[in-house]
């Protein structure tokens, strides 16, 4: 069981590098979303997704979410991931938690025999179509957009840029990290004879843990080191070579249209 | 616990969002104020730590996993501020990064498990290990039930926001337009989540790094010990000699009006009138082995007397009715201006800002 433990932890950590992967594999491809400055696609998808929180028509929600899905198949995002990793994932989180919504809402019977409500209908397909249309806005953004990007997008949308900094510098240890820990489960792994019982597999985790606390303490002392004999003083500086173009703020415009219009007919 | 994008409606995400902004504010004014340089690799590294550790499958007893949230740890290790930016940190990278949780609701969501989970966790933590040696038993245990504790409270607090969405949020049918379900039937959902699994993998998680920290690195377990101060953990905190002065002063500060028991005039802090007074006088006689005041008061002190007013004459400001009020009122004031005088002193001194 051990093994079955060490390998799920392994899969955890892989499945976040190879997200990484394909996020950088398809930010580099030619798309839609990829031509766009990073500022023009952070506010569009974010006024898309309060769109989508606040409209009350399923109309409405259905036409936010074809619109989402032009937007991910114009980027080179493939049908097959968007139905995998999104709408599959989503569906079986969203309608589990959804599903008794339709007996519980207590309303106006679908039909005299029937334990479903109107309103409980409702609500649940209301539920899961903002979820859908809302994870598929943000995946599509996080897909096409370069991590440093997004930073540089936040930078300049006037979040302090200690916060940035520090978003940057973490992303980047994530890597560092998850492959140290990588390594120790499967140096752990390669020495074990035998199976290990609960509390000693919860002795071993935690122990992992440790140590991978104690080096990530000590990488942050080396790095502060590096950064000061490089000179750094406390100050941030960030470079923004980005320059929005006409296109972009048509785009902004367009995103912030198409928005308003939601809000404005799905009340 | 990641509350994704649409469970939430907009104006309580909005809420939300405001008060970890608040929070988020906070944290990097006292970071900017104190050793900004050194924590900033710090708080960065510990937030990809925490990341990674929220990956990690940990065996529950039962035969199940869980998975923590790894904020008990850095309430532990950095104080709660440090806990509420590196947690926050995480949170915002598995939004931004990976998906996981929604952008509408990031703020609720690091409400939470950064600003609630950290607050509970160092709280909890602080009060049940109190000042046990860095390598007691009751330290682990603490650790413990700081993380069981803070997991629940964040997923109770989650339960809160999203049992009130369909009492607050209806179309004109009825029907619950964001999360659906009232707070009887979310809290308990929430929770038995909770209080089975994630709280026990958080409290794991936490008492089984506070063990190995015993062992491998106590430094790190110093600075919310209360035991002894470490100058990463003096970074984030105001230190705990200041905390104690400042008890103490508002203590006084309460207890001022007491000085009214105290009946008769102080010995050598007469007034000039006080000499005409035949009950002053008879005071006076009395504490002075029996020798007899001059019967007007020196010219001297009559003099000086009139030089200076004080603006609230016995400590009774002329507005106040009440002496006890009074009393308190003035001790405030003289406090205020205590301390002002002490900030100003500060601020003439501060020289150029120190690099650590």
């Amino acid at each position: 069981m051990s093994s079955g433990l060490v390998s799920s932890t392994l899969e955890n950590l892989s499945r976040a590098l190879s997200h990484a992967l394909t996020s950088e594999q398809i930010a580099r491809k030619p798309g839609l979303m990829q031509s766009l400055d990073p500022r023009a696609k952070v506010l569009g998808i974010f006024v898309l997704v309060i769109a989508v929180a606040v409209v009350h028509k399923v109309a409405v929600l259905l036409g936010l979410f074809a619109g989402a899905l032009v937007l991910a198949l114009g980027s080179a995002i493939p049908l097959r991931t968007l139905i995998l990793r999104v709408w599959l994932v989503v569906l079986a989180f969203t309608g589990v938690i959804a599903l008794p919504a339709l007996f519980l809402t207590p309303g106006d019977p679908l039909s005299p025999s029937s334990f479903v409500t109107r309103q409980g209908l409702h609500t649940a397909i209301l539920l899961i179509l903002r979820v859908e249309a809302a994870v598929t806005l943000t995946t599509t953004l996080v897909l096409t957009t370069p991590w440093a990007q997004i930073l540089k997008a936040l930078r300049l949308l006037a979040v302090p840029k200690e916060a940035v900094m520090m978003l940057g510098m973490a992303h980047r240890y994530i890597f560092l990290l998850t492959e140290t820990a990588t390594r120790m489960f499967e140096s752990r792994e390669s020495r074990r004879v035998g199976k290990l019982r609960g509390r000693e597999k919860r002795h071993m985790v935690a122990q992992t843990a440790g140590v991978l606390m104690t080096k990530s303490i000590d990488l942050s002392q080396e790095v502060f080191l590096a950064m000061q004999s490089r000179g750094y003083r406390g100050d941030v500086f960030t470079v923004a070579d980005t320059r929005m173009r006409p296109h972009d703020y048509i785009v902004i415009l367009v995103f912030v249209a198409f928005a308003v219009l939601a809000i404005w007919w799905g009340r | 616990m990641h509350i994704p994008d649409g469970y939430l409606s907009p104006s309580t995400c909005a809420v939300l969002y405001g008060g970890t902004i608040a929070a988020w504010y906070v944290c990097l004014k006292r970071l900017k104020r104190v050793l900004l340089t050194r924590v900033v690799p710090l708080i960065s590294v510990f937030a990809a730590f925490a990341f990674v550790v929220m990956m990690f499958n940990l065996p529950l007893p039962g035969g199940t996993t869980g998975h923590a949230l790894g904020v008990t740890i850095a309430a532990i290790v950095l104080g709660p501020w440090g806990a509420v930016l590196s947690t926050s940190l995480a949170l915002v990278l598995q939004a931004l990064f990976f998906g996981d949780g929604g952008i509408t609701t990031l703020g609720a969501n690091c409400f939470n498990m950064a600003v609630i989970g950290s607050f509970v966790a160092y709280g909890c933590y602080r009060l049940l290990a109190a000042r046990a040696p860095l390598d007691s038993q009751r330290r682990v245990v603490a650790a413990g039930v700081a993380g069981y504790l803070a997991a629940n409270a964040a997923a109770l607090a989650a339960g809160i926001e999203l049992g009130i969405q369909p009492a607050l949020f209806r179309d004109a049918s009825g029907a619950p337009l964001y999360a659906p379900y009232p707070l009887k039937i979310a809290i308990p959902a929430i929770l038995i989540g909770h209080l089975t699994f994630a709280g026990i993998a958080e409290a794991i998680i936490a008492a089984g790094l506070v063990a190995y920290l015993q062992s491998a690195d106590p430094a790190l377990l110093t600075a919310t010990s209360g035991v002894a101060q470490t100058p990463m953990a003096g970074s984030l905190r105001s230190p705990v000699t200041l905390r104690r002065l400042w008890a103490t002063v508002a203590l006084l500060l309460i207890l001022t009006p007491v000085g009214i028991l105290a009946t008769g005039k102080a010995w050598g802090e007469w007034a000039p009138s006080d000499f005409a007074n035949a009950q002053t006088r008879s005071g006076i006689t009395a504490t002075s082995r029996q020798q007899e005041p001059p019967v007007t008061a020196p010219t001297g002190m009559q003099r000086m007397a009139t030089i200076w007013t004080a603006p609230f004459p016995a400590y009774a400001p002329a507005f106040v009715k009440s002496p006890a009020l009074g009393y308190l009122l003035s001790a405030m004031f003289g406090v205020g201006v205590c301390l002002l005088i002490a900030l100003f002193a500060k601020g003439l001194n501060r020289g150029p800002e120190q690099v650590s």
